[in-house]
């Protein structure tokens, strides 16, 4: 059985029924990593441990002494099964990388910025916890846009990520690592961070299945703040059994973030039957005009007819507002980043400079030391919207645009179930090709930046391929906290096609060796 | 919207950044395009949409006041710059 050829949730069973054990699983992954990394660099920190025999180029040797490995924590996983401790845990043993922005205690978490070097976080972000509660073995930290803050990974400081189906174009952000690793055979899922289509997104530009779900249903606790009322963590997989299994094990209340309101974690057990009939499914034509490729219009079009067939309703109908979701997305965005970001001052941890000679200059200097071009940008425009005479302009006028984005989204699914929309205008661009302009990278998140806004669920799965051969992403987009519905049309959509099932084909066919 | 040198330095003192010269040109044509780009808003009336700041309207949990955590102290200080014995050095702050 080849270890990597399986999903996450089949790995999972075999290791359950002991055909596999969670050592030779974390293995399989760190060898991949080793051989595959130097190519694609989605990990910034991988847990690879002493016993690697060749991982130890990408390995980094922990300084605290109880943080395990990855191997070594796989060892106490496969204990626990072996305990019958796990049972209820499907993915109990099966390795996962870890968007760098999500705190893991003792190891080094930098959101890809140079201000956080050398932070090795004193806690757990709540997500992680639940994964480590679950039996998940966390394989390393991987790669994104610093402070989550990019739709392309570029903006790291820790180098660029290449998307595995074309090395010279992006993985898509910013969760790009977490997309990266999973399509190129170096884990068999991932978490990633949403905030403005940071999910799903690099799972489109990578033929992967990602969920940003609700506002509120997984916990931010421990995840580097980038905008606090848009953020989001949610996992990265090949298809949707493993996301939706994935979003069960993280999701559930956390006391630690004040803003965690799901009561208990989602149980998608009733999800797979594939029964879609008199599902309503809305279209906003809208979304199908000027600006987006012809290739993935007529992909995501093809992919509703094909629902249409199985029984969903499917109905165009107008939803003008969007247009207005990128200007008012920014504006919030990066006033909320201008405040989080306050807190980096080079005092308490992170990046301090050596060339100051009083404490404001500490800040100035640690600040402008530690902080890329686009962290700065961004800083820089949400410091202006937040700044008195200008505040009620821009700010106080995209709470108000915030809250009509809102209300057409309530009035659309008053109609319809879900909404069918592309993720991104096209599919993964060359390296290079979007990072001088600013302007140009943030209106391709025209597609993804209202369901942040709105605190929405949307799945994203591939649709299909453009002539060069690039994944083409579609995005079902639900009424808060109905993730059930979303994962139900996904899954069917899977069951009736194999776009999901491709591999890039860079390291041999099926992405094993 | 125009973004004169005086603005430029302006929010680079709210944002506690140093601008290079290179980079206040820079920055002054970024962000007036944004700006210039987020006018489009004033397009909407939305004189009676409340604002909204969060995707759902009660959404705070709170708990009771009660201390759940312990010392932490050797922890919390292990990522410290610089430190003197158990506290944060820093830079003095009153003449």
């Amino acid at each position: 059985m080849e270890i990597r050829e399986l999903s996450a949730l089949e790995l999972g069973s075999a290791i359950k029924k002991k055909e596999i054990s969670c050592r030779e699983a974390a293995e399989a992954y760190l060898t991949a990593i080793a051989e595959r990394d130097k190519t694609v660099g989605a990990y910034i920190t991988v847990l690879g441990g002493k016993e690697m025999k060749d991982g130890t180029s990408a390995a980094e040797e922990t300084a605290h002494g109880k943080i395990a490995s990855a191997l070594s924590r796989a060892d106490e996983v496969q204990k626990k099964i072996d305990a019958g401790e796990l049972d209820h845990s499907p993915l109990a043993g099966v390795p996962a990388a870890v968007k760098d922005n999500m705190c893991m205690k003792g190891i080094r978490t930098t959101a890809a910025s140079a201000i956080l070097e050398t932070f090795r976080p004193p806690y757990d972000a709540g997500a992680v916890e639940k994964l480590e509660a679950a039996g998940g073995v966390v394989l390393g930290k991987v790669n994104m846009d610093e402070f989550a803050m990019g739709g392309s990974t570029e903006t790291s400081h820790y180098g660029i990520t290449a998307n595995p189906w074309d090395t010279s174009r992006v993985p898509g952000g910013s969760s790009g690592g977490s997309a990266a690793a999973v399509a190129a055979g170096m884990a068999p899922y991932s978490l990633g961070s949403d905030t403005g289509g940071s999910i799903r997104q690099p799972a489109a530009f990578t033929g992967l299945t990602g969920i940003k779900p609700t506002y509120g249903s997984v916990s931010r606790y421990g995840l580097l703040a980038y905008a606090s009322s848009l953020d989001q963590i949610g996992p990265l997989a090949h298809d949707v059994k493993d996301a939706a299994a994935v979003l069960e094990m993280i999701s559930g209340p956390d006391r630690r973030d004040s803003t965690s309101v799901l009561k208990e974690a989602f149980d998608f057990s009733d999800c797979f039957d594939g029964q879609i009939r008199g599902m309503k499914i809305g279209i906003p034509s809208n979304y199908y005009g000027v600006g987006l490729d012809t290739e993935i219009r007529d992909a995501v079009l093809a992919a509703a007819k094909l629902l249409e067939e199985r029984g969903a309703l499917i109905e165009e109908f107008e939803m003008p507002i969007i247009d207005y979701a990128v200007p008012a997305y920014y504006i919030i965005a990066c006033a909320e980043a201008s405040s989080n970001l306050s807190r980096y001052d080079g005092i308490k941890y992170g990046h301090r400079t050596k060339n100051a000679d009083n404490l404001i200059e500490t800040y100035y200097r640690s600040r402008s030391e530690g902080f890329g071009t686009e962290v700065r940008r961004r800083i820089m425009l949400g410091s202006f919207v937040l700044s008195s005479g200008y505040f009620d302009a821009y700010y106080k006028k995209a709470l108000k645009v915030r809250g009509m984005i809102k209300r057409a989204f309530d009035e659309a699914y008053e109609k319809y179930d879900m909404i069918l929309s592309p993720v991104s205008p096209t599919a993964a661009y060359e390296i290079g090709g979007q990072i001088a302009d600013p302007m140009a990278m943030y209106m391709a998140d025209i597609y993804t930046v209202s369901v942040n806004l709105a605190g929405l669920p949307a799945i994203s799965v591939p649709c299909g391929f453009t002539s060069g051969g690039l994944p083409i992403g579609m995005q079902f987009i639900g009424n808060s906290f109905s993730e059930k519905k979303i994962i139900k049309m996904a899954d069917t959509y899977q069951q009736m096609t194999d776009y999901h099932k491709k591999r890039p084909e860079i390291f041999g066919k099926g992405g094993a060796e | 919207m125009q973004i004169t040198d005086e603005l430029i330095e302006y929010i680079g003192d709210l944002s506690r950044l140093y601008l290079s010269e290179e980079e206040k040109k820079r920055a002054k044509k970024d962000l007036s395009d944004i700006l210039d780009y987020t006018e489009k808003l004033n397009e909407l009336n939305t004189d009676d949409m409340p604002e909204m700041s969060h995707p759902f309207d009660a959404v705070n949990c709170f708990r009771e006041d009660v201390v759940t955590n312990g010392d932490d102290r050797e922890n919390l200080l292990s990522n410290a710059p610089e430190r003197k014995g158990s506290y944060f050095k820093v830079f003095k702050t009153v003449e």
